[in-house]
C-alpha cells in the first residue's frame, strides 16, 4: 500500500510535539500508518470511533480534563461531524485540532471520492474554520504547532488537510 | 418513577465526580436540587454526551464521571455505546433516563416507545454490566454501587415523561464551561 509511512510519522511526531495525548480516529486508507503509531504508542490514548462525530465529544472531554487531543478523519468523516463541531466545539469553545484526510482532490482516482472531495474547503471556509494544507514534509512539524497553538488561543476547531502529495507515494513503475 | 426522585438518590453521591448531563429536563432537573462545578450541562450536540464523559474518563482515570443521558439523545449515538464498550473506562457511570419521548421538544415517542430495548443494546454493544430499573430504590442501589465501584456501568431507568416546571438555569453554557474544567482541574495539593 503506497500510503507513505515516512511522511506518517512526521505528521505522527508533529502531535506528539504539540502535546497531543489523545488521537480519536476513524481509519481511511491514507490514516493506517497514523493510527497504528498511536496504537503502538504506550503514551498515547487512542480512540477508535464508529462514527467522527464521536470524536468531537471525546475531545471536548478530554480538553475539559485538561489533555490535548486531536481528530484523525477523512473529509467525509468532518461531514458526518459537522453537528458536533458546530453545537459541540464551537458552541462551547473547545480547541479542536482536525487533521483531515483531502481526499477526491486533485490526482484522486477513487470515483467514489470525487463528489466530496469539492466541497472540502467550501465546508471548513463555511463554518468559518481556519485551516491549511499539509503538503511538504519539511514544514509539517511548524504548521501543527501553529495550528494547536491557534486552537489552543482561539478555543476553536482548526483544521489542517493532509494533502496526497504528502500522504501518499506513487509506487515506482 | 419519576427521574427527579432518581437523582435526589443519588445527588450527595455526584459531589466529587465529573458529572455530565444531555439538555433539557435532565440539565434542569439536575440544577435545580443546587448547581455544582463539577455539574457540566451539554445544551446541544445531542448525542455526545456519553463521549464527552469517555474523553474525559480517559484523560483522568481516576476520577468518577457520571454521565446522565436520555433515549433520544442515545438514540442518536448507538455507535456510541460500542465505543464505551471498546475501552470499558472503570470510572465511567451511565445512567440513561428513558421517558420513551422527546419531551423536553413537545412529547414525540422515541423509537423505546415501540420496543426498543437500550439496555439490551448497551449489553449487545458490549457493556457487561447494563441494567435496566423501574423502581427509585431499585436505582438508588444499582447508581449508587455503580459510581462507587471501579466498572463501566449503564443504568437504564424508565421513568415517566414528566419534566420540571421550569427549564430555566441561571448558569450561562460558556459559563457553565469554564467552571467544569477548572473543577476538573488535578488538585495542586493531592500531588
Amino acid at each position: 500500500m503506497p500510503v507513505s509511512e515516512r511522511n506518517s510519522k512526521v505528521v505522527y511526531e508533529a502531535l506528539k510535539g504539540g502535546g497531543v495525548g489523545l488521537v480519536s480516529a476513524l481509519p481511511e486508507t491514507w490514516l493506517v500508518h497514523l493510527i497504528r503509531m498511536a496504537e503502538d504508542d504506550p503514551s498515547m490514548i487512542l480512540v477508535r470511533l464508529a462514527k467522527e462525530e464521536e470524536g468531537v465529544g471525546v475531545s471536548m472531554g478530554a480538553h475539559l480534563a485538561g489533555m490535548r487531543s486531536a481528530m484523525l478523519m477523512q473529509n467525509h468523516g468532518l461531514f458526518a461531524a459537522v453537528n458536533g463541531i458546530v453545537s459541540g466545539a464551537m458552541l462551547y469553545r473547545i480547541p479542536l485540532l482536525m487533521l483531515v484526510s483531502d481526499r477526491g482532490h486533485l490526482g484522486e482516482r477513487d470515483p467514489w471520492q470525487t463528489e466530496g472531495g469539492r466541497y472540502t474547503r467550501r465546508v471548513l471556509d463555511a463554518l468559518g474554520i481556519v485551516r491549511d494544507d499539509l503538503v511538504e514534509p519539511e514544514s509539517v512539524g511548524v504548521k501543527v504547532d501553529k495550528a494547536m497553538t491557534l486552537a489552543q488561543s482561539s478555543l476553536l476547531p482548526v483544521a489542517l488537510l493532509l494533502s496526497r502529495d504528502l500522504m501518499w507515494e506513487e509506487p515506482a513503475s | 418513577m419519576n427521574r427527579i426522585e432518581c437523582l435526589e438518590t443519588i445527588y450527595d453521591d455526584l459531589a466529587d465526580c465529573a458529572v455530565v448531563t444531555i439538555m433539557g429536563a435532565v440539565a434542569a432537573e439536575l440544577y435545580s436540587l443546587g448547581h455544582r462545578p463539577n455539574f457540566f450541562y451539554l445544551e446541544h450536540a445531542m448525542g455526545l454526551a456519553s463521549s464527552m464523559g469517555l474523553g474525559i474518563a480517559l484523560a483522568q482515570p481516576s476520577r468518577k464521571v457520571v454521565v446522565i443521558d436520555g433515549d433520544g439523545s442515545v438514540l442518536m449515538n448507538l455507535g456510541g455505546l460500542t465505543t464505551l464498550a471498546r475501552y470499558a473506562p472503570a470510572n465511567l457511570t451511565h445512567i440513561v433516563f428513558d421517558n420513551e419521548s422527546l419531551l423536553s421538544v413537545g412529547g414525540f415517542p422515541t423509537a423505546t416507545s415501540t420496543g426498543s430495548d437500550l439496555a439490551a443494546i448497551a449489553r449487545g454493544a458490549g457493556i457487561q454490566d447494563a441494567k435496566l430499573v423501574t423502581e427509585v430504590t431499585e436505582f438508588s442501589d444499582e447508581a449508587r454501587a455503580a459510581i462507587r465501584d471501579d466498572r463501566l456501568s449503564c443504568i437504564v431507568a424508565k421513568v415517566d415523561a414528566v419534566g420540571p416546571k421550569t427549564f430555566h438555569m441561571d448558569v450561562h453554557l460558556l459559563e457553565n464551561r469554564f467552571e467544569f474544567a477548572r473543577a476538573l482541574r488535578p488538585d495542586p495539593d493531592a500531588r
